[in-house]
Parts: structure tokens; sequence; C-alpha cells
């Protein structure tokens, strides 16, 4: 096989920004029809690295050569006509144009007058290519009907669509469910066998282990270490990649109590909600899996108020409730934290003292004017209790990591001291240090009394965290699961509809 | 609260671009203008480029702040008109002067409520909204005058226009007041706060529990209190109001905003550019004045320096 012949080669790459040395001297060797893990960190620089592959940015010195050629990458479009694709972590689709019009972006097909497009053609490709890809998603939808997963699901079709022969993802996986992955990783063992080669970023180790050849990992800039996968185990990479040895990844140590907190009767919402119910006690962390598009969001959007309920009802503390807004949610002590950070927690522009201190305004300040010192001090205090790296609490939150910013996201929400905390993926797309001290945290606020409902795509995070799991499966409970009894087996079974009662 | 992230690391010259490029173009240009003129900085021209100012600075703070919150008024100079014509006729039918102003005022802050509602509840487009009350108030106020400048106000009514306090002229007194109050809005209330984090995410302002709704329709009354305010201090000093007044000047309100760096995307910006762009628009009115430019000119130098200040903006961005 050609399976030896270099693919890809970058040399001595180093890049800085203003402050920061972002890479050093960093070499990547890429195989023809080689799937390589490229691990580290946020921050650590791997999408640096994979930008200036892709032309996005340019590097300080170092060489790349593509099947033994030096290329010089002057721009992304360059990049693709060389035949490198990438799928980025942020989501570049186009939500007010359809997904066939997203896929073919640019390259539309046309008709014989030539500077008009030939759309039926266009949908019927479009159709065509989801089914190679296994994908079942009408092309003539508009994307913003669409859930995040299957907008992703689109960014990868459409990276696909251009021939590449070299792909590189950026946690292609981070917002899909188990189902999504499993569909991913045979269309990525497609591809493979097609000679294309692929850079699969991700920050779940486990599917690291199942899907690469080959690992490298990056630290502050810096090349670590790079083996064949079957020569590292788990602990080691995680090693390699902080720097330090971790303790367990998911400690689990809460003790719900019996008393109720939160119980919701029969929700009900068009398709997206069939009636739904379920308790939540004091000092439980209860997990609520589900395929996205089962309704999991819809239940959390629910109970917040964000969206308008047509039945069912909602009990907070033994007392029956109303909640029509965000606002009537937060003043019975509940707090949301919505699964897309950037598009519905983080105010960008603003100071990271003010992002924290948005829900609590009431509390910090005195005839609507605000008490600077107190706002201050709560936004140091969470720096401190969080480990929110930041050089001051007035950095602008759009220069702070993900990881960074997802803690922040959560400090607003701690800020009003909740006594139900609902989290929708609190974790995508961050690294291992930072999930273990959000875990961790979780645990901590447990023990306090607080009641979370967590929501989250990952299913090792669920069993691991969780000390009760529901799965949700088209709009209702499918199953119920005690910590002890749960698999991820058994989850997936109720998720996809195959089980009719846990 | 304004970008200290520029503080740390010395000085990053596009950051400092950024934050003080309007100043130095507004004293280059003052500068330039006290080079070829010597009647330009002299105590009476320079409280002349003030006064004149002021009526802008008034508007363009409410413009300020609805543009924080991503939105736009296009019906400042409209319902100028509309609340001029009103408080004149009121005031020649001898009403109370007190009475009449917050009559007026009222008038102008319940305009700009109708716009913001039509933006906050029905989620309206704010361009179109606000274009919508710029016709409807043009034309009640020539409907109401039948076309015609209502003349000769009660002389006891001139001070809000030409009187003056101690030696300052009483709108420039005014337009400071406003400045500072709608600055210390801004920067020390919670209002401030939701109305830059409204502007920002307006969803994640949602989720966090802010009350968009009433937001934004503060944000929209306060632009047509402001705009009726300085209908008032226009009618003071031309001694009647026409129905005409005011035409255009949303465009120098806006230029005043977009000039003093605050972003029609919202969420990013602050009063002190608008007084800086406000003064900017001030003296090369005066400049051109000075320099016996025919008005007819006024407006391409004024659009050409709006487009220079925009891509200034982009560059150091």
């Amino acid at each position: 096989m050609a399976e030896n012949q270099v693919s890809l080669e970058m040399h001595g790459i180093s890049k800085s920004f203003p402050g920061v040395q972002a890479l050093k001297e960093v070499d990547l060797i890429l195989h023809r029809g080689e799937i390589l893990g490229l691990v580290g960190e946020n921050g650590a620089g791997k999408s640096t690295l994979m930008n200036i592959l892709t032309g996005i940015l340019h590097s300080d010195t170092g060489i790349i050569t593509l099947k033994g050629k030096p290329v010089n990458i002057e721009n992304p479009r360059q990049a693709q006509i060389m035949g490198i694709s990438i799928i980025h972590q942020e989501l570049s689709v186009l939500p007010n144009l359809t997904v066939g019009q997203n896929v073919f972006l640019g390259r539309e097909p046309r008709l014989p007058i030539h500077f008009l497009v030939d759309w039926k053609n266009l949908y019927y490709l479009a159709k065509e290519h989801f089914k190679k890809l296994n994908l079942d998603i009408d092309p003539h939808i508009l994307l913003s009907e669409l859930s995040v997963a299957q907008r992703q699901m689109v960014e990868v079709a459409r990276a696909l669509s251009f021939k590449a022969d070299i792909v590189v993802m950026d946690e292609p996986t981070s917002t899909l469910t188990e189902m999504e992955v499993k569909n991913l990783f045979s269309l990525i063992h497609t591809l493979k066998e097609q000679g294309i080669s692929i850079v699969f970023i991700s920050h779940r180790l486990e599917e690291i282990f199942r899907i690469v050849d080959r690992v490298i990992v990056l630290r502050d800039g810096v090349l670590v270490g790079s083996a064949p996968i079957s020569q590292v185990d788990p602990k080691q990479l995680v090693m390699m990649m902080v720097g330090r040895e971790l303790k367990e990844m998911f400690p689990k140590e809460s003790l719900p109590q019996k008393e109720k907190v939160l119980s919701v009767k029969n929700l009900k919402r068009g398709k997206d909600l069939k009636g739904v119910s379920f308790d939540l006690h004091r000092g439980e962390i209860l997990g609520l899996a589900g395929l996205v598009g089962s309704g999991r969001t819809f239940v959390a959007r629910a109970i917040f108020g964000a969206d308008p309920l047509e039945e069912g009802e909602i009990w907070i503390e033994g007392k029956k409730v109303q909640i029509r807004s965000p606002q009537e949610a937060i003043s019975y002590g509940i707090s949301f934290l919505p699964e897309d950070r950037k598009a519905q927690g983080l105010f960008l522009k603003l100071p990271l003292s003010s992002n924290i201190a948005i829900t609590d305004m009431k509390e910090l300040s005195f005839l609507g004017i605000i008490i600077f010192k107190k706002l201050q001090e709560l936004a140091s205090s969470f720096v401190n209790k969080l480990k929110i790296r930041t050089p001051s609490i007035f950095q602008i939150v759009r220069n702070l990591s993900g990881g960074t910013q997802q803690k922040v996201v959560l400090a607003k929400w701690l800020a009003l001291k909740p006594k139900v905390l609902i989290l929708d993926e609190p974790t995508v797309g961050i690294d291992v240090a930072t999930k273990a001290e959000i875990h961790a945290l979780m645990n901590g606020l447990a023990k306090e009394g607080v009641a979370i409902l967590m929501i989250s795509s990952e299913l090792p995070e669920v069993l691991g965290v969780s000390d009760r799991i529901l799965v949700m499966h088209e709009g209702l409970i499918s199953g119920e699961f005690l910590r002890q009894d749960a698999t991820q087996d058994k989850i997936m079974l109720c998720a996809t509809g195959g089980a009719n009662n846990g | 609260m304004i970008s200290t992230a520029s503080l740390k690391k010395g000085v990053n010259w596009k950051i400092f671009l950024r934050n003080y490029g309007i100043v130095i173009s507004f004293f280059l240009l003052c500068l330039a203008l006290s080079l070829v003129s010597d009647r330009f900085l002299t105590w009476t021209n320079i409280l002349n480029v003030l006064r004149q100012s002021s009526i802008n600075g008034i508007i363009a703070v409410g413009m300020t702040f609805v543009i924080l919150t991503a939105g736009i008024d296009l019906s400042v100079g409209s319902v100028l008109a509309l609340t001029a014509v009103v408080t004149a006729s009121l005031l020649q039918r001898g009403l109370p002067i007190s009475l009449v102003i917050i009559t007026g005022l009222a008038l102008g802050a319940v305009l700009g409520s109708v716009s913001g509602l039509l933006v906050s509840h029905l989620h309206l487009f704010p361009i179109i909204t606000t274009l919508g009350m710029m016709t409807i108030s043009r034309g009640l106020a020539l409907t109401y005058t039948g076309g015609m400048p209502i003349t000769t106000l009660p002389s006891s009514f001139d001070f809000i226009g030409a009187g003056s306090l101690g030696p300052i002229p009483i709108p420039i007194v005014v337009a400071a007041f406003i400045f500072l109050a709608g600055h210390f809005i801004l920067t020390r209330t919670n209002l401030g706060l939701y109305i830059y984090s409204l502007g920002d995410n307006p969803v994640a302002a949602r989720l966090s529990g802010i009350s968009a709704n009433k937001v934004i329709l503060f944000v929209y009354a306060l632009s047509g209190f402001l705009s009726a305010l300085a209908g008032m201090i226009l009618i003071g000093r031309l001694d009647s109001a026409a129905p005409t007044l005011g035409s255009g000047y949303e465009f120098d309100a806006i230029a005043a905003v977009v000039v003093g760096g605050t972003s029609l995307a919202g969420g990013e910006g602050n009063l002190f550019g608008t007084l800086i762009g406000a003064l900017l628009i001030g003296v090369l009115n005066n400049g051109l004045n000075l320099l016996n430019v025919s008005a007819l000119w006024e407006g391409v130098v004024k659009g050409l320096v709006i487009a220079f200040a925009l891509l200034m903006y982009r560059a150091v961005k």
C-alpha cells in the first residue's frame, strides 16, 4: 500500500502574535490515507497550526511541502485548490441560505446561460452528496431551521464536497451525538480508504483512541510528543497535554437528598415536547441524554421561560409556578447555561466583570446606580473561585480562550446562587483540564444542595457525572437509570427509540 | 469601564488610534482653521461653534443610546419639527411657559415611545419604523400649521435659545448637562449596562433576564424627548417655529455618533466620542463659513469627512 507516502510535511513552523509565541518550531508529517490526531489544551496552538496550513494565517518561519513540493499557501481559496479542506470549530455556514446553497456556495452549478444558477441540479447534487454521507437532511430547507449539530454536519458535508486529499477537522464532534459521531467515523474510514489524509482535532480522548492512527501533542506552542496511537495510553496522553498527571477524569462524590426542588409535569409544545415529566432533587445531578433534536434543549428552555409552553406544570419547592420569561425563572432561583456560549451566553464586546455581574445587577446597585466596588468584588471572587485565567477582570471577553469564556458564562449564572442550575452542554469544546475543573465545580455545587440538570451529548460525561440519568427520544422521556445501572448501550438504545421503557 | 485592556503591554498604536484618533483629528482641524483664519480662535467664535453644536449634540446623545442597542432613529428631525410647532402654538395661546415646556417634551417622548413599542414588541426594523415616524411627524407638523411658520413667540421664552447663564449661553449649559447625565446613565447605571449588553448580544441579554423591551422603549423615548428639547432651543433662538425645521438633522446626529466611534452594530461606543463628533461637525460648518465656502458644498464636505472617519476605524480595527 501507499501508506508511507508522505502527503504533507510542515517543518519548523513558528508564529507569534503580539505578546504571545503561539507556535515554536513545530513539525508535522501526514501520510497518505492517514488519520492524524492533533491534541493539546485550549491555546496550545492547534488552531493556529491548522490556520497556517489552510492559508488563514501565515507562519513567521517554516516550510510547507505538499507531495514533496514546497508550497506557499497564501489564502484559504488557494489551500482549497491545493486540496486542503478544513471543517472549522466555529461554524462558518450562512443561516439565511438553504442547506444546498451552503454546500455549493461559490461553486453553484450553472445553466447553459452561464450567469444563471442551475438550482434543480444543485439540489440534486446536494441530495446525492448527502446520501453518500448517510445524512438525512433536506437540502431545500433554510440552515437557520437546523440544530447546531445538523449545521455542523452540513459544514462537514461542504468541506467534503471539495475534492480534497487533506481534510482538517477541528473538533468536528463537539456538538454531535454518539449516533452522529458513529456516522462521521464511518465516513472518515471511507475517506481513508480513498487515500484521503485527515487531521483530527478533538478534546475527547476516547474518540482519539477510537479513530486515529497516530497522534501528535502540542503544549504551549511546542510539539511535545508524536506516537502511533497503539503505543500510548490515555493517561500518558493527558500527561503530555497538561504537563502533569490529572487525577480522576470524572470524580464523583455528591449525595442527592430526598427533597424535590423542581418538578415538571406533562410539558408539551408542538412536536418538540410531547409530555415530559420528571423530578429534580436537592443536591442531585440529573443527566439528560438523547440525540440532538430529541427535545433536550426544549425542556431546558421551557423550564427557563425562554419558549412558551402549550401545556404542563412547573413546581418549585412544592409550589406551582408560572414561568413566562427568563426573568421570572431567575426570580424562582433557576439558572440556565445555554449550549452555544457565543451566540446565547456571552457579551463579547464587554469586559469580564460586566459579563459576570449582569444577571445580578439588582444586588450590585442602589437605586439603579452601579456600586462598582461590589461588582468588582463579585467578579474577582469568581475569577479566583473558578480559576478563570485572565489578565484582569476588565479584560474584554472576546480576547479570552474558549474554556475561559465558558467559565465566565458559568460564573454569570452562579452569581445568582441558584437553587436549580440547568447546564446545556457545559463542556463542549473545552480541554480536559478545564473540563475536569467544571465537573469538580458541579460536584461541589451539588454538595452545597444545588439541584443540577445537565444536558450532554457526551455519554462518558453523562455516565461519569450524573446521579441519575434521563434519556429523551422524540420529545418524550424514553428511559431513566440510576447511576449504577446505566451503561452507554442502554442509553443509546433508549435514545434511538429501541427501548420502550427504561 | 472603557477598554482598560489597552493599558497593558505598553502602547498599542492601533488601540491608541482607535480611542484617540478622533480627538487628534479634531485638534488638527482646529489647528488648521486657526492658522488660515484669525477669527477662528476668538471667544465669540468659540461660543458660536459651541452654541451651534449644542442642538445637534443634544439630539446625538439620544441617537447614541439608540445606536448602542443596534437601532437607529431617523425621525429626530421631524419629531423636532412637530414638537416645535405644537410648543409654539401653545405659547401663542398664552399657556404658562413651564406647562408648555413639559407638554412639548412629553410629546417628544410619546412620539419616540411609539417607535420604541413598534421596534420592541412587534419586532419591526428600527430603520423602517423610524422612517415611518419621520414622514408621519413631518406630515402632522405641516398639517397642523397649514405649512406656515408660527412667528413671534412670547419674549419670555427666548431665554431658552438666546439667554445665558453668566457668560455661557443657555443652549451650551443644557447640552453639557445632557452629555453628563447621558454619560452617567451609560457608565454608572444598570440601565447603561443593559443598553450595551442588548446591543452586543440581544439573545444572551434576554436569556440573562434583562427586560429587553423596556430598555428599547426607553432609548427611543429618550431620543424623542431630546429631539423635542433641541427643538425648543432652536425655536427660542429663531423666535419662530416652521414645520420644515430640523430636516436633515438625523444625518448630522448619526454622523456625530458614527464619527465618534460608536458602532452601528451596537454594543460599542461612548458619549465622549459623540461629543467630539458633534464638535467636529460644528467646527467643520464654522470653518466652511469662515473660509466663505459656498453653503452648497457643505453636504459634500461633511459626507467626505464621515466616509474618511469610517475608513479610519475600519483600518485600525
